[in-house]
């Protein structure tokens, strides 16, 4: 442009890798731009700015830019014929009725007309043609009346379409289009493969002579390099396989294993002591559902992303579905049964679209199954009606020995149960490896990278299966080995989706305690729970690391459990055990962390206590539940010789809980004996996890004394003797060992100085900033700050523009004004003049 | 002379139902001195009534203290009447003029008693005891004593003593407190902990902490948020098939 109408804007120094963006500047440009804008707008707007009537463009999608013009014409002429539909004069009372001369409408007489006419040079002049001649005579043979009424038809059919009509035609197209698209695309894939099939044939050899024919290159003065040789040259480089990484050995396995252990021990340890370092906050490493337990954990583990994005990220989905495809196959391998024909239909049916993909790992396993590709719902269908079948016609069954064959073997694909009831019908009547395939299926079918529901209904199989657990453990005779088994795949899912497990174990726990607090409200004391109440709180520590200073789950158990050894009432033998079996879980609890439980030691008193005749007792105190003198005295008291003497260690069956009312009295002994056995041994436990504590001995001096002063020892068998003996030495094997305390010394307060302060600058021209936030912070600040200064510029600019045209505006008015006022005095002059001529030649 | 049960019932309304409007208040004092002196809970109750006693009608009990003192024992967490108990007791133990010795062989005491406390006992009782440390400098030698022998082979403070004089709690260490870090509950821990740095100058209000029970505390744990939850990484094997598991050796799954 112009030369003279640049700007440049002079940089007093060059700096390297910087960019400048306003070295030059077009004043001149940008002025009248920003004036003709003006113009465009405040112009307009000012010169508006009285008037009240507005324009509106009703014309239908004029500025919708998403219909296509085509579209938008159909619409519009759709939207006009709609108008025009109806009665067009409402002074026309019959105006559906035709006017007909001979029984044609006249309307259609007229056009015909106009027809003729437009034609009418076409034909020969001076002779009528027969529709003219027809139209407007009436014509006369039947045969001329044939062609007209056809033609009729035609018109009909011209008939502008409704609007149903149309958007129907439209459907139908674009469904034909789409068919189109998908059968070219499956050609191309043919095609595709084909190629690729062909080519391996040929790449053999091309591999092979290449290097050959390069020889013969060079020998023959290198030929111009053929446009299908560079092709095939590409493509034999493009199918090379990448070197893979290397497989790793057993050693560096076992050492990356225990790497990873290493690491999570160290996080548990930070947790433990309560440091909260947001910083290194990790999730801990996932297990994924198909995890064989074997400890190997792949490197860099994409599941996990996946199960939280789900289809967020799709190129590491397709790997996973790679994976899955992959598993699959590995699978029906190993069973062996399908023939090659099946795995090109798998390749088929991987290859077609993504939607079939999903559904793609079903889809195989019914093919295996030989049971048809049904869909999962039909299936589950199917297992109920089996069931009952089962129940109800066992002879039919046995008839067709085939059938009962399929139906002993599970199916292969399960949906997520949508209420309890439905998984409980699913389990029931299986055993228990069946129980374990059928979950294992059911995480696998429904795996959360498959679906994006499927996260949600795996979370809420969570809560069925411990429900089932605790009805399991609540039945008279608590299925305790099946619960057992049924742990693994709890803690799978709780891998999965540890919020909601966490989430669904603390309602439980709260639930529960509510209870309990209900009941101590009610009637003033409680008692312990059932067995199902003890399995989750031994549960919650197979799942969670009880060793946490706070854990969400782990503390409110810890405080459910002190509330139930010193709130519930200890009358019964069974009561003993369950309190003996809370007493095991805080000692599993704290096992690691070392923490003190008073409630422990308490309780563990009071059993002591109760497993003595009635006495005074003296040197030490229970407290509640128990009391010194009471109902609950010589609960564990056994005065029976013989069975002392028959009495052999044994680990108490915790179905004892429900069903001790069956048992015989020696029996009963035998338990009460062994329940302080136990005690022993837990006494011994807590002596070796507490003697680190400073106050050791004064935590544990009652239990020295009713262990040392009150115990009848000698009446006891030799096998429980050897357990008291254990648990006293341990006790008092402990040094006293007192150091006084000193307090941790304060840091001094460092004086205010006036020293400047120094900031060690990194990098030149960049702010230097703390935090993130801080920085963003900034840089909004900042942001808005320019924009304030802008638009207080605009501002100012629209003013002097419209200060600007009002002048002109007045400007204008005023010389319009002189311009006048000089004519009229001009006229005035020339008339003046006139008058005074005509005096004059008077 | 009563039974107990009545006893308890007219010592719970008797310092604000009956000796407001009673002429001769102090005709009460051997009522409540022999109340007093039956011990356990109703002891604890005819507590209150003697306060106003004493601290409006000018009623002089000997050894009110060392009886105070007598009524602390293992139960005093776990009764119905905590909360009144301890407002009583911080109310006695307020005063600035008690001799250090008596103050120590409190603090000693009730921080003994409270190893075998609840949790929510013993959130009460940590801020409790801070407290009584800021009213009496003096006791802080409870928990720092740099200049004192390097090790000792019992603790000097002797629980048995009903005499607080001779307790010898200013020569021993609040070790109890230390041991108190460790507890499971990650409050009382926090709370046991702030006793290792030198105490702020405010008193902590213990009012609210006075009733809380059991269930507000685990209300409030089950509310707690969660960012994340950490998971256990050992590999489940089965219900008793953790490492060194305690059930393995002492149930069975039949």
């Amino acid at each position: 442009s112009n030369p003279f109408e640049v700007k440049v804007n002079r940089q007093k120094f060059d700096i390297l890798g910087r960019k400048t963006k306003n070295d030059v500047g077009l004043p001149g440009v940008s002025r009248s731009k920003a004036i003709k804008k003006r113009n465009q707008t405040l112009l307009k707007e000012y010169k508006e700015r009285e008037k009240t009537n507005v324009f509106k463009d009703k014309r239908f999608g004029e500025y919708n830019t998403k219909i296509t013009p085509e579209e938008k014409m159909i619409r519009r002429f759709t939207l006009e014929r709609q108008q025009n539909y109806g009665k067009k004069n409402i002074y026309n009372l019959n105006e559906d009725e035709e006017l007909t001369h001979y029984g044609q409408s006249l309307a259609e007489i007229e056009k015909l007309n106009d027809i003729v006419d437009s034609d009418s040079d076409t034909e020969e002049r001076g002779a009528l043609s027969a529709e003219l001649t027809a139209a407007h005579f009436g014509g006369g043979g039947g045969l001329l009346r044939k062609k007209v009424s056809s033609e009729q038809q035609d018109e009909e059919e011209e008939k502008p379409k409704s609007r149903k009509e149309l958007i129907e035609e439209m459907i139908a197209k674009s469904k034909q289009e789409k068919q189109e698209r998908q059968t070219r695309r499956e050609s191309a894939l043919e095609l595709t493969e084909k190629l690729d099939k062909d080519w391996k044939e040929i790449q053999t050899l091309i591999a092979r002579k290449t290097p050959k024919s390069e020889r013969k290159d060079k020998e023959v003065e290198k030929p111009k390099p053929d446009e299908y040789d560079m092709i095939v040259r590409e493509l034999g480089f493009e199918m090379k396989a990448k070197p893979s990484e290397r497989l790793k050995t057993e050693e560096e396995l076992a050492k990356e294993e225990q790497a990873r252990l290493q690491k999570l021990e160290a996080d548990r340890l930070r947790r433990m002591r309560g440091i909260d370092e947001e910083a290194n906050k990790k999730r801990p490493s996932h297990m994924s559902a198909d995890d064989l337990a074997d400890g190997f954990i792949l490197d860099k583990d994409d599941r996990r992303l996946l199960s939280y994005k789900d289809g967020k990220i799709n190129i590491e989905n397709e790997e996973e579905k790679g994976e899955e495809g992959e598993e699959e196959e590995e699978e029906e391998g190993e069973e062996g049964e399908e023939g090659d024909h099946e795995n090109e239909e798998e390749s088929q049916e991987e290859s077609t679209s993504e939607d079939e993909e999903d559904d793609a790992a079903d889809g195989h396993s019914d093919l295996e199954s030989d049971l048809e590709s049904e869909g999962e719902a039909a299936e589950n269908k199917e297992e109920e009606k089996d069931k009952t079948n089962e129940n109800e016609s066992q002879n039919v069954e046995k008839l067709d020995p085939k059938r009962e064959a399929a139906k002993s073997e599970l199916p292969y694909t399960f949906g997520v149960p949508e209420s309890y009831e439905t998984f409980k019908s699913l389990l029931a009547g299986r055993t228990i490896e069946q129980q374990l395939i059928i979950l294992e299926r059911i995480q696998k079918c429904n795996h959360p990278s498959l679906a994006v529901g499927n996260k949600a209904k795996l979370e809420k199989l969570f809560g069925f299966l411990l429900e089932y657990i605790g009805e399991l453990a609540t039945l008279d005779l608590p299925e305790l080995r099946t619960i057992d088994k049924l742990v693994l795949p709890l803690y799978n899912l709780c891998q999965m989706f540890p919020e909601a497990a966490s989430d669904s174990i603390r309602f439980i726990l709260r639930d529960a305690a509510h209870d309990l607090e209900e009941v101590i409200e009610v009637k003033g004391h409680a008692t312990l729970p059932g067995l199902d109440t003890l399995i989750y709180l031994k549960i919650v520590s197979l799942l969670f690391p009880t060793s946490d200073f706070w854990h969400p789950v782990v503390t409110p158990a810890f405080m459910y459990m002190s509330q139930l050894l010193t709130k519930c009432r200890i009358t019964t033998l069974q009561d003993v055990i369950k309190g003996l079996f809370i007493c095991c879980l805080f000692l599993e609890y704290v096992s690691l962390s070392r923490r003190f439980v008073p409630e422990l030691i308490n309780f563990l008193l009071g059993v002591l206590h109760i497993s003595l005749p009635k006495s005074q007792a003296q040197g030490y105190t229970v407290v509640h539940p128990f009391t010194p003198l009471g109902k609950n005295l010589e609960l564990l008291l056994v005065c029976d010789k013989e069975d002392l003497k028959s009495w052999e260690k044994q680990n108490v069956p915790l179905s004892i809980v429900t069903r001790l009312k069956e048992a015989s009295r020696t029996e009963i002994n035998h338990t009460r004996l062994s329940c302080l056995a136990l005690c022993f041994d837990l006494i011994k436990k807590c002596a070796a996890l507490y003697e680190s504590l400073p106050s050791f001995h004064e935590i544990m001096h009652p239990v020295r004394i009713l262990l040392t002063k009150h115990m009848p020892v000698n009446e006891y068998p030799e096998k429980m003797q050897e357990w008291y003996h254990s648990a006293l030495k341990e006790l008092e094997s402990k040094v006293k060992h007192y150091t006084p305390l000193v307090c941790e010394k304060k840091k001094p307060v460092p004086l205010k100085q006036y020293t400047p302060k120094i900031v060690k600058v990194l990098e030149f021209g960049r702010k230097q900033a703390g935090s993130k936030k801080e920085q963003e912070r900034k840089q909004l600040i900042q942001r808005h700050k320019r924009e304030l200064k802008g638009a207080i510029r605009e501002i100012r600019k629209d003013n002097q523009y419209l200060a600007r045209m009002q002048l002109s505006e007045i400007m204008e008015r005023d010389a319009a004004r002189k311009r006048k006022v000089k004519e009229l005095l001009g006229s005035l002059a020339t008339q003046e003049g006139e008058w005074k001529a005509m005096k004059r030649k008077k | 002379q009563l039974p107990p049960g009545l006893y308890k019932k007219v010592l719970v309304i008797l310092h604000d139902s009956i000796l407001p409007y009673m002429n001769e208040p102090t005709l009460m004092m051997d009522f409540l001195t022999v109340a007093y002196g039956i011990g356990g809970a109703i002891s604890l109750l005819a507590l209150n009534g003697l306060f106003i006693l004493i601290h409006q009608h000018n009623l002089e009990y000997p050894d009110f203290y060392k009886k105070l003192y007598s009524l602390l024992d293992p139960s005093i967490y776990h009764v119905k009447y905590r909360a009144r108990f301890f407002h009583l007791t911080d109310l006695f133990l307020s005063s600035s003029h008690l001799p250090a010795y008596l103050v120590a062989a409190f603090i000693k005491r009730l921080a003994r008693l409270a190893l075998t406390a609840p949790p929510e006992a013993l959130l009460m009782i940590l801020p409790f005891i801070c407290n009584l440390f800021r009213r009496h400098p003096a006791c802080r030698v409870l928990l720092h004593r740099p200049a004192g022998p390097a090790d000792m082979s019992e603790d000097p403070y002797v629980m048995e003593e009903e005499e607080p004089s001779e307790s010898r709690a200013l020569q021993s260490s609040l070790w109890e407190i230390r041991s108190l870090q460790n507890h499971y509950h990650p409050d009382v821990a926090k709370a046991a902990a702030v006793l290792n740095q030198s105490l702020s100058e405010m008193e902590d209000d213990i009012s609210g902490l006075l009733e809380l029970s059991a269930a507000e505390l685990f209300d409030r744990e089950v509310k707690k948020k969660a960012v994340d939850v950490p998971l256990e990484f050992e590999q489940v094997r089965g219900l008793f098939g953790k490492k060194n598991d305690i059930f393995a050796e002492h149930f069975s799954l039949d």
